[in-house]
């Protein structure tokens, strides 16, 4: 049985900021949920459907707060799906909002995710204690760091390539109006700034953000009535636990897994030739040419050389996080659906300032936990030929 | 919409699980359990979605464990709600439903007696207005039930008569953390716990987990002679605020009755009914005919393992198809406090 086609008629996000300390979290989602409906040219009645997105309810202190924002967010009468599924939560639920279409369900879909990271604190929501884990309290940075340094002496890259990644990602965010971090960036600079977790500098990390992203997603029917609809080409999810000995962290299967399964459902033999624009979760830098691997835009070990001959910066033969991506905006349960909302963006034309030329096909592209949890869409311009 | 029917379920339930703090290493048995009805292995499931909640574990992401119950490579298309995986299995089903899949895995956990669930419900409501209030569950059920009672629209007596008949039931449940049926006079000379409600009134404290299993057309034939055909499977929320909504009646189970054609010609209803009370409110929401055999499980009343609750009255409703005591039958599941979610599965028997 083949999908419904479905499209995204509607992209809002909010401007993303440390403290957001002039809304609460209804007004944050609604400040997305406003401009996404205003996109699509629909109002909140005319939605069937409402699907939430967030990372740890921990964040914020309260347990399952789409509860308490069903009013708000105009879900009270409908139906209400709450997703949570780590770092690509935002991927995650934007998946889950387009199959409620594919699925023939309903017909137009509201999918907002949002983090307030600011009404609480990550470091602390983090740190599992005893006595699930091994108390490491190191953060984020201090897990992937060593992936990274593994990475490093896996495919000899230079050092410096992290630096041009940042350095790329936030002067990318000066041109995205929404961006956290609007500041111009020069390697020198990115690697004259303190190191963290060693070779993870303070240039190189992604900020804490309060911020949400918000979704229409449409049937054939609706969407046709879209000056520019995003159509959904391929959507996919895969998972492999945490701690394994044969896991490979720094190139997990679950991530190679979904982009081969992504790229045949969205016809796409030769990646980098055929997408345009990609939007790729990269919370600390070297993660750009870890996932350019991953994703099969390069070979094992050859993803820095795109990152180091300027490839993935705008008109690149790959341009990566023309928005400045995660280095530039992280409210962590938003930040997975902002690259795929970015994505629609690109190929709907409609990226303003950091449009790419042209861009017919866009990668979204998300992942979570311990580089375990993998959530990735192609959008493109023309309706998929079924 | 393609055929898509419940063709495995497992379940645990107890009043106090020793092993960890979480409850997910109970999957592996239930997996077991799983590809033992099936005959299936790990790679025959083309989906796996479970619910769970980080409050209830008392740690950030605590679903992530539970992958392990799985196994580690190849890695698997895998969701999670933050919900009852009653929900989970609405997920699974529209991934069904979108022809990527033709078999899913649905599971749920959760160890209430980590902490005092009546409090960390608390934290679900409303964290500005409602929460510095600390009104835990019982009480909430307690206003409702008063409301009730007061509009005349049922009475302790009506209520006793759902715990009498729940408990009397539970006796034939293995998993049931409370059986023993009496008499409704015996109910009600028992002291009062948050009045209008009795001890009995409310659903024990209960820690467990389930697993459900769905399959499409022919990989459900294969595997049982009258697979539990999900006729109509649809959700409604309404909002939380206590003081805008009418506690008595349940709007978003009444949507769900409407969306999947209304209940006539149930046989068999397993309602989530955490208070006994809530009972009697949703079978008038679901406009469910008199003489239909309500929860012959025991119900919540016997064990109400958080965010599996509702998934095993499917996986109850489900059982009943398939040993031939019904050929339609509901399964309902609850979320939020006070009723504030519901879903309604309707379930029929044929090959």
């Amino acid at each position: 049985m083949a999908k419904t086609p479905a499209a995204v008629i509607g992209v809002g996000q909010t401007h993303h900021r440390a403290k957001r300390e002039d809304v609460s979290m209804a007004g944050l989602c609604r400040e997305a949920m406003d401009r996404a409906l205003e996109d699509a040219g629909l109002t909140l009645d005319e939605i069937d459907a409402i699907v939430v997105g967030k990372a740890p309810d921990l964040f914020e202190g309260v347990m399952m707060p789409e509860l308490y924002l069903a009013e708000a967010l105009g879900a009270a009468g409908k139906p209400l799906l709450r997703v949570h599924t780590a770092g690509s939560v935002g991927g995650s639920t934007a998946i889950v909002a387009a199959s409620l279409v594919q699925a023939g369900v309903h017909r137009k879909v509201l999918t907002v995710a949002f983090e307030k990271q600011s009404e609480s604190n990550a470091m602390w929501a983090l740190s599992v204690p005893v006595p699930f884990v091994m108390p490491v309290h190191a953060g984020a940075g201090g897990y992937f760091a060593p992936h990274v340094r593994s990475y490093i002496r896996r495919s000899g890259a230079p050092t410096h390539v992290g630096a041009m990644v940042a350095a790329k990602d936030r002067t990318n965010a000066l041109r995205n109006p929404y961006a956290h971090l609007r500041e111009e960036k020069t390697v020198e600079g990115v690697l004259s700034s303190q190191m963290l977790w060693d070779p993870i500098r303070y240039d190189e990390t992604c900020p804490s953000s309060d911020g949400a992203c918000a979704l229409v997603i449409a049937d054939e029917d609706v969407a046709k009535a879209s000056p520019n609809p995003a159509w959904i080409h391929g959507t996919v999810m895969r998972s492999e636990p945490t701690t394994a000995a044969e896991r490979d962290q720094v190139n997990p299967q679950a991530g190679r897994d979904a982009a081969a399964a992504l790229w045949r459902q969205a016809g796409i033999t030769d990646p980098i030739a055929e997408i345009d624009a990609a939007e790729i979760y990269v919370p600390f830098s070297w993660f750009e040419p870890m996932w350019l691997e991953n994703l099969g835009f390069a070979a094992e070990g050859e993803g820095w050389r795109l990152t180091e001959a300027g490839e993935t910066a705008m008109g690149g033969r790959i341009p990566v996080n023309c928005s400045g991506g995660v280095l530039s905006s992280n409210p962590i349960g938003a930040s997975g659906m902002l690259r795929f909302g970015e994505a629609a963006l690109q190929v709907r034309g409609a990226a303003g300032e950091h449009q790419v030329d042209g861009a017919r096909k866009a990668l979204g592209h998300a992942y979570g936990g311990g580089s375990q949890f993998f959530a990735m869409w192609v959008v493109g311009a023309d309706r998929p030929a079924s | 919409m393609r055929d898509v029917a419940v063709v495995g379920f497992a379940q645990r339930q107890m009043q106090d699980y020793d092993g960890s703090p979480q409850c997910a290493e109970l999957l592996v048995p239930l997996f077991a359990e799983c590809y033992e009805q099936t005959g299936w292995t790990r790679e025959d499931i083309g989906f796996w979605c479970s619910g769970s909640s980080d409050y209830l574990a008392g740690r950030s992401f605590s679903f992530v464990s539970a992958i392990d119950a799985i196994g580690v490579l190849p890695p698997v298309n895998e969701s999670h709600v933050e919900m009852d995986a009653a929900w989970a299995l609405y997920e699974a089903w529209l991934k069904i439903q979108t022809g990527e899949v033709d078999t899913a895995l649905v599971f749920g956990f959760g160890k209430s007696s980590a902490g005092v669930l009546r409090r960390t419900l608390a934290l679900q409501l409303d964290p500005y207005t409602l929460t510095p209030l600390w009104p835990d569950t019982v009480s909430i059920a307690a206003l409702q039930a008063r409301l009730g009672i007061d509009a005349g629209l049922w009475d302790e007596t009506a209520m006793a008569e759902v715990v009498n008949r729940s408990l009397t039931d539970a006796e034939k449940n293995e998993y049931a953390v409370r059986a023993g049926g009496s008499s409704v006079a015996d109910l009600l000379a028992k002291e009062m716990f948050a009045d209008p409600l009795r001890k009995h009134d409310a659903a024990p404290v209960t820690d467990g987990a389930a697993a459900i299993v769905l399959a499409a057309g022919d990989r459900a034939r294969e595997v049982r002679e009258r697979p539990a055909w999900i006729t109509a499977l649809a959700h409604f929320s309404d909002g939380l605020q206590l003081g805008t909504r009418d506690l008595t009646r349940s709007e978003s189970a009444q949507r769900a009755a409407a969306a999947v054609g209304g209940t006539a010609g149930i046989e068999i209803a397993e309602l989530h009914a955490p208070f006994s009370h809530q009972e009697l409110i949703l079978r008038s929401a679901l406009g469910l005919p008199d003489d239909v055999r309500v929860n012959p499980s025991g119900g919540a009343l016997a064990g109400n393992p958080m965010f599996t609750g509702g998934a095993i009255r499917i996986g109850e409703a489900a059982r009943r198809i398939w040993d031939g005591t019904a050929d339609r039958a509901l399964g309902h599941a609850t979320s939020g406090p006070a009723l504030q979610q519901n879903l309604v599965c309707v379930m029929e028997g044929r090959n």
